[in-house]
Parts: C-alpha cells; sequence; structure tokens
C-alpha cells in the first residue's frame, strides 16, 4: 500500500515516441464510422469518425451531457447506434451483444456484485469464459498483486474503502484480459489526493499491460496526466482530437481553449497577416496584439486571441514599449500557495487572469490590490482562434 | 428533567401493548394447557380458589401437570394435523414462491410510474374482508359454481375442486401472495441495474446474469417472503375450514374442534402451545432476516 509508488519515468519523454496514429499503414483497433446516437429527440453522438489504436491511452473529455458516456456505451454494446459502424480489430460489432464483445468496462459506479467476495468478483469474468478452476485462482492472485489487494480476497465489497473497491472494480475489469478497457469516470468518486496517485498509477498499469485503455471524464487533468491522446467533445461532435500538449498549447476553437485550462480570450479584427504574424486590433490593447501564426487570414475579419495565465507576465514598473502590452490595476488576487492568480482590471474595463508561480518565500514588494501594473505576453505565447 | 420521565412512558407504550394483549393472553392459554378437562363452568381445573389465601395459589400450582402435553403425543390425530399442516404450508409456499416471483419481477421491471399502478393491484383485495374472498371462492369453486360454468362453455368436463385439498391450496395461494410479491418485489425494485450491465460486460447473457447475480441478490426476499406466508399458514383455520373437506387435517381446525366441538380447553391450548413451539424456529429466522436486510440496506 505505498503511496509513494510512481512511475520512475518521464511520461512525456518515453510516450512521445508512441505515435500510431501518424503511421497511416497501421490499423486501428477500433474505428468509429459516422456513429450516430439519438435518445428521442435528443442526439446524444453526432455523426462521430475516431480512431483508437493499439496500446493506446485515449481520453474522450466533454462536460457532462456531451456524449463521451454514450460513446462508450455504444462500444460496449449498451446502446445501438442509429446511424455508422464500429469496429474492433477489423470485425464490425453490429449485432453483437455485450458479454460477446471482446472489451471489459470499469463503470463509474464500480457495480461490484455485493454478494461475491473480491476474489469472486475478479473472477466472474473468468468463470464466464469457461478458464479451468486452476487457471482461475492463478490469475485472480495475479491480478490481486497488481492492484495491491493481496490480503483482501476474502473480503465483501462493502467492507471496503472507496479507494479498495475502485481497484477491485479495475482487477475485474482486467482479468479476463479484454482487447480493449473502458473506463467510465474512474476516479471520479475519489478523494483528491487519492485521485491524482491513481492517475498514475492507471498509467504504469496501462505500459505494464500495453492493453489499450479509453478512458471517459469531465475532469481535463485527468485526460492530461493519463492520456496518449484526447478528444475534447461538444454536444455530440468531436471538436478536436490530439496529444494533451496540442489541445493545450493548440486549441482549435475558443471552445477548447476554455474548456481546457484557463484562458484570456481577446477579441479583435485582423489587421495584417503575412504567413507568419498576425496583428490585432482591440480595444483591450492600444498597442495592438502580435502572434505568431501561419495561415494568412483576411485582414478586417475577426479573430480571437488565446492567452493562459500563466503566459502572461504581470509587472509593477512599466516593461518596454512593444506589442502584447496593456495597463491596468490589481482587482483581485487568489494565494493558491504554489501559484498566485492575479485578476487585473483593464483601462478598457475588461478584466484579464494573470498567473505567477511563487518562486520564492519572501518577497520585497507583495502586489496588492489596486496597485497599478502591466501584463505583457510574448507573441509566441498567444493562439490565434477564428471561431 | 422535566421531559424525561415522559419519555420513559413512551418508551413503556409498546411493552405496555404487548404485555396486555400479547403475553397476558399467552400466559393464560399456558395456563390452560397445564389444566385438566371438568365437568363444570368453564370447563377446567383447577382454579385458584383465592378464598384460602396463600395456600390456595400453592395448591392451584401443585395441581398443573403437563398430562394434556402427554395425551397429544399419545393420539395419532395430532401428530398427523401437525405433519399436515407443515405440508400443506410448505407446499403452498413453493407454489407461491414459483408464482410469486416472476410477478415481483415483472413488477420491477416496469417504470416507475406503472409500478405504483401494479403495486397498488397487488395491495387493492385487502380492501375486501378476507372471509369475504375466501367465500368468494367457494362461490367459483362449487359444483355449479363459475369455474364449472365456464368449463361446461367449453364441453370440457366438471371439476369437484370444493371440499377438497386442492381448494386449500388455492385458497392458500391466493390469500398468501400479496405477503410473497412484497417482499421479493422490495429486494428487486431496489436491485442496481448496471450490476446487469457489468454482469453482461463480462460476458453473461441474460439468462445467466439472472442466476448469477438477480437471483442470489433476491435471496433476502425469498427468505422474508417464504416465511411470512409460511409461519401464519401453518395455524391457518378460514381457509381449510371453509374450502377443505372433512379429511383436511390441519391445526387450526383442529383446535377450532377441541375447543367448540369437544369442550376440551386445556386440549386446545396444548395444540396451540405446542405449534408456536415448531414456529419459533422459522419466528427466529424471520427476524434474523428482518434485521439484516435493515442493516444491509443503511
Amino acid at each position: 500500500m505505498s503511496t509513494s509508488r510512481r512511475p520512475r519515468l518521464n511520461i512525456g519523454a518515453v510516450r512521445s515516441s508512441f505515435a500510431p496514429w501518424a503511421d497511416p499503414s497501421l490499423e486501428p483497433l477500433v474505428r468509429f464510422e459516422g456513429v450516430t446516437k439519438r435518445f428521442g429527440n435528443e442526439t446524444a453522438v453526432n455523426d462521430v469518425s475516431l480512431s483508437i489504436y493499439e496500446s493506446e491511452f485515449f481520453a474522450l473529455l466533454g462536460p457532462s451531457g456531451c456524449g463521451k458516456t454514450t460513446l462508450m456505451r455504444l462500444l460496449a454494446g449498451f446502446e445501438t447506434p442509429d446511424a455508422g459502424r464500429i469496429t474492433l480489430a477489423g470485425e464490425d460489432l453490429a449485432g453483437r451483444s455485450p458479454h460477446q464483445r471482446p472489451v471489459n468496462m470499469m463503470f463509474q459506479s464500480y457495480a461490484l456484485f455485493p454478494h461475491l467476495s473480491v476474489e469472486q468478483n475478479i473472477a466472474f469474468g473468468l468463470k464466464q469464459q469457461g478458464t479451468p478452476k486452476g487457471q482461475i485462482a492463478d490469475r485472480v492472485t495475479e491480478m490481486l498483486a497488481l492492484v495491491r489487494l493481496e490480503g483482501l480476497a476474502r473480503r465483501k465489497p462493502h467492507q471496503l474503502s472507496g479507494g479498495q473497491r475502485q481497484r477491485v472494480a479495475l482487477a475485474r475489469a482486467i482479468a479476463p484480459n479484454p482487447k480493449m478497457l473502458l473506463l467510465d469516470e474512474p476516479l471520479a468518486a475519489l478523494d483528491k489526493k487519492l485521485r491524482e496517485e491513481t492517475q498514475f498509477e492507471l498509467i504504469a498499469l496501462q505500459q505494464r499491460l500495453g492493453m489499450t485503455f479509453l478512458i471517459v471524464t469531465h475532469d481535463q487533468e485527468e485526460a492530461m496526466v493519463t492520456a496518449d491522446r484526447i478528444a475534447v467533445m461538444r454536444e455530440g461532435h468531436i471538436v478536436q482530437i490530439g496529444r494533451p500538449a496540442e489541445v493545450y498549447e493548440t486549441p482549435n476553437s475558443r471552445y477548447v481553449a476554455d474548456f481546457i485550462g484557463d484562458v484570456n480570450l481577446f477579441e479583435g479584427a485582423v489587421t495584417a497577416a503575412d504567413g507568419k504574424r498576425v496583428t490585432l486590433a482591440t480595444p483591450d490593447c492600444p498597442v495592438g496584439f502580435e502572434a505568431l501564426e501561419d495561415d494568412r487570414l483576411a485582414v478586417g475579419s475577426t479573430a480571437w486571441l488565446g492567452v493562459r495565465p500563466e503566459k502572461i507576465q504581470l509587472h509593477l514598473d512599466p516593461p518596454k514599449e512593444g506589442p502584447n502590452r496593456m495597463a491596468g490595476k490589481v482587482a483581485d488576487y487568489g494565494y493558491l500557495g504554489d501559484w498566485t492568480t492575479y485578476v487585473v482590471e483593464l483601462e478598457s474595463g475588461r478584466t484579464v487572469r494573470a498567473a505567477r508561480a511563487n518562486a520564492s518565500r519572501l518577497v520585497a514588494r507583495p502586489i496588492a490590490c489596486d496597485d497599478l501594473c502591466w501584463l505583457t505576453f510574448a507573441p509566441d505565447a498567444a493562439v490565434v482562434l477564428t471561431r | 428533567m422535566k421531559g424525561r420521565p415522559r419519555t420513559g412512558l413512551a418508551a413503556l407504550a409498546p411493552f405496555l401493548w404487548l404485555g396486555v394483549f400479547f403475553l397476558f393472553p399467552f400466559l393464560l392459554v399456558a395456563k390452560l394447557s397445564l389444566s385438566d378437562t371438568a365437568l363444570a363452568m368453564p370447563p377446567y381445573a383447577p382454579r385458584v380458589d383465592w378464598s384460602a389465601g396463600w395456600a390456595g395459589v400453592r395448591a392451584f400450582f401443585a395441581a398443573l401437570d403437563f398430562e394434556t402435553y402427554a395425551r397429544l403425543t399419545r393420539d395419532s390425530l395430532y401428530i398427523a394435523s401437525y405433519l399436515s399442516s407443515l405440508m400443506f404450508a410448505a407446499v403452498a409456499t413453493g407454489i407461491l414462491l414459483v408464482i410469486g416471483y416472476p410477478i415481483a419481477y415483472g413488477m420491477s421491471r416496469f417504470a416507475a410510474s406503472t409500478r405504483q399502478a401494479l403495486l397498488m393491484a397487488v395491495i387493492l383485495p385487502f380492501w375486501t374482508s378476507f372471509l369475504i374472498r375466501v367465500y368468494a371462492w367457494i362461490a367459483v369453486l362449487k359444483p355449479e359454481g363459475l369455474l364449472n360454468t365456464f368449463l361446461s362453455q367449453f364441453g370440457l368436463p366438471e371439476l369437484n375442486l370444493l371440499n377438497t385439498d386442492t381448494a386449500v391450496y388455492i385458497g392458500l395461494v391466493y390469500a398468501y401472495l400479496p405477503f410473497m410479491v412484497l417482499p421479493l418485489y422490495a429486494v428487486l425494485e431496489k436491485q442496481d441495474q448496471s450490476l446487469l450491465e457489468a454482469a453482461a460486460d463480462l460476458g453473461c447473457t441474460r439468462t445467466q446474469a439472472f442466476w448469477r447475480v438477480t437471483f442470489p441478490l433476491s435471496l433476502p426476499g425469498v427468505g422474508a417472503g417464504a416465511l411470512l406466508c409460511f409461519i401464519p399458514m401453518v395455524g391457518e383455520f378460514v381457509i381449510p375450514d371453509l374450502l377443505g373437506g372433512s379429511g383436511t387435517l390441519m391445526l387450526g381446525k383442529t383446535i377450532w374442534t377441541e375447543f367448540f366441538a369437544n369442550r376440551d380447553w386445556p386440549a386446545a391450548s396444548a395444540v396451540a402451545i405446542a405449534m408456536l413451539a415448531t414456529l419459533v424456529i422459522p419466528i427466529v429466522l424471520y427476524q434474523r432476516q428482518q434485521t439484516k436486510m435493515i442493516e444491509a440496506g443503511r
């Protein structure tokens, strides 16, 4: 039960070489093709096409009601699509009921069988497959070790803590060795500390098993930490698919920029676009904005600039002249320990959020409310959005 | 401090109720069972001679004996009616389970609004007197009754069911069905549907999921329903009396005969006490089951 057991590897570095989606010769493990699912008048999933590759850790991210859970349930077989098709390992899943599909799901409520002990829960799927008794026992022992529940084999679910139950649910879903593991909000019921630990455990587990994981979550941090790729969903559509860093640093819409992390969005009119840089005129910044952007946007068109709070510098003394320079006064701030977030009211009246790392414990001149200040950001810190 | 004696009294109230209406009558019956028959009014002896004071009370206790119980074991009629009652109750409980489970299961699968209406339909017969409902069965089962009229319409042979054991089973199953359906429905309705999805996900067909998940999880309801029906059915009187024949042996009838026909109050009391003794085990089981269910529900 050690709490400090984190993978001794740099996830970003190791997984950066893993990009099967970039290899056109590879056949995806799962393919959604124009899948639509309606409930009455409501379209839960709207013409979704998506490929998930072998050994990938894929996240479906979006607010509640965006269709992410429905998409997962379509794959598990609990719902049937109204249009489109889903294939698994090249095989069309249409007409195959849940018990015939080689995927296993870890339910948000865990759905552990209350009348069965931990080991009987884990053995449930194996027994159903007709695995010989001896092999079941071996596999259950292996699973208990994998999720570190060795001493609790005989317990009933109601005798376990929330975290332990979560791990039984995980072990039960992995035990039959499915082609793919579906995790529906697997960490939602855990408290913050345990959730963070479990995120890293999930990554370690997924890498050890080499199994394909599909996680559904509304928690952007959970998706960012665990997944190789994230699909951001909105109202039944997928709005963007990419690596966590891509989705965070190069969102393709205001919706994605706003949903993932904190962002300041400035509306402006394009004054120039030379294929390298874009300049914008906006009432929020009299000197104008400048950002790196290779799209040649039409002069005069409306565009938005998205700047993350941590990419905005806050100065108490006037910085040197240049673009992306705004003056204002501190309206509010929130001290978070590691970071302090400042809310700055610009001369135009709108407020901007800027975050500063608290690099040292003591500062000569603390920033207080109503202090005059200047905000700047580098042209490569901002992202230009057209929708 | 002022409120305390009042709450103490409130806590005593149920015990007082049980004492007056349950324990005291029980002790009376127990005392009767230890007495002997006598040609007197009331028809038993001994009676306490209060005028003799303490000596009279002692003489009374000295005269009590277990003779009547010994008589029960000697007379095969009593033993036969015991076994027959247990048999009736056990078979009827089995039939009730087979009929009641699908009804409760079906009810629990409907939408919440429909379930309320169905539940109402199960409870509705209680609005009519039990006696009238049993009499209604006489009208159905008698030789020129509804059943035979219906059968003769289709040219089928007549059935003479009234005053047979079959009629008693029909009456028992009919009268006790709600007591079987309601506890079963209570557990089935509470069941988490995601458990069935989990079972399907792990490779179960619907039938397999029923036997591996739904049924084992409904066992507390099966136990509660079975005991709730079995215990009162052992002592059932009205149904065997009105629907059964002269050959139908059940404890309720035996007690009635002893009490009213034979005027043997001690024998009637002894049969009643002995019946209670045999039912103590299922009653305790039922109580434990209930406590467990309440604890599990928390």
